[in-house]
């Protein structure tokens, strides 16, 4: 999937790769796609709860290697 | 409209201090206007050195332990320290954000911190060893935003 920046938020806990992810959505121009690869299991209900919450779109998600990655539409 | 949330900070410890920082930078980072009450024991967590935040395993039986201790070992000098450094080592190998780290995604997050002004009197504490982005001011103050809040929490 294409997209146009990543975010590395792996070896964190929560809140910090939703906290990230808001902050590096935050230059970004709507439609443009955000990649964040995560090694949090918390991550998963906590990026889908984010997107809901603020109008973004977790347009794909998947596990590679025990790492989860979410791609973040901008809303 | 953005929604809205108040958090009422009252402890000082290092376990304590996690909710508030936590909730408060979350909730910010979903879009929330967010302001944090610092009260009593709370206030210590605006201090601009954290280093005296401690945590305690004497009267916090279900703090995790590698061993257990009897209450008489737990009151020997030394053991608070060597809890919240064991803690704090803890709390790095997991990748959880340091109380201070927490606390600045909150100010970048535009976080309202609102210091007590009764508790400094009390306590007589000195301001200028508090952070400065912190506006003092009292329950009024307080109750004036967390009347119209969304989520208001007591920690």
């Amino acid at each position: 999937m294409n997209f146009d920046k990543e975010l590395n938020a792996r070896g964190l806990s929560c809140p910090l790769p939703i906290v990230k992810t808001k902050k590096a959505l935050s230059d970004m121009v709507p439609g443009q796609v955000l990649k964040v690869i995560s090694t949090d299991t918390g991550s998963v209900k906590d990026m889908a709860a984010f997107a809901e919450q603020t109008g973004n779109a977790l347009v794909a998600q998947e596990e590679v290697g025990g790492e989860f990655v979410f791609y973040m539409k901008k809303g | 409209m953005a929604k809205k949330m108040a958090i009422i900070a009252t402890k000082g410890t290092l376990d304590m201090a996690y909710p508030p920082f936590i909730l408060a930078s979350t909730a910010a980072a979903l879009g929330y206007d967010v302001q944090v009450f610092f009260t009593f024991y709370g206030l210590q967590l605006l201090r601009k050195d954290l280093s005296d935040v401690k945590v305690s395993p004497l009267a916090n039986p279900a703090m995790p332990m590698p061993i257990p201790m009897p209450v008489m070992v737990q009151m020997l000098p030394g053991m608070e320290s060597m809890a919240t450094m064991m803690m704090k080592q803890k709390i790095a190998k997991h990748g959880v954000a340091s109380l201070e780290e927490l606390r600045d995604l909150c100010l970048e997050a535009d976080v309202k911190f609102i210091a007590c002004q009764m508790t400094v009197d009390l306590f007589e504490f000195d301001k200028s060893e508090f952070i400065d982005n912190v506006e003092y001011g009292g329950a009024a103050t307080f109750l004036s935003f967390a009347g119209d809040t969304d989520i208001c929490l007591f920690v």
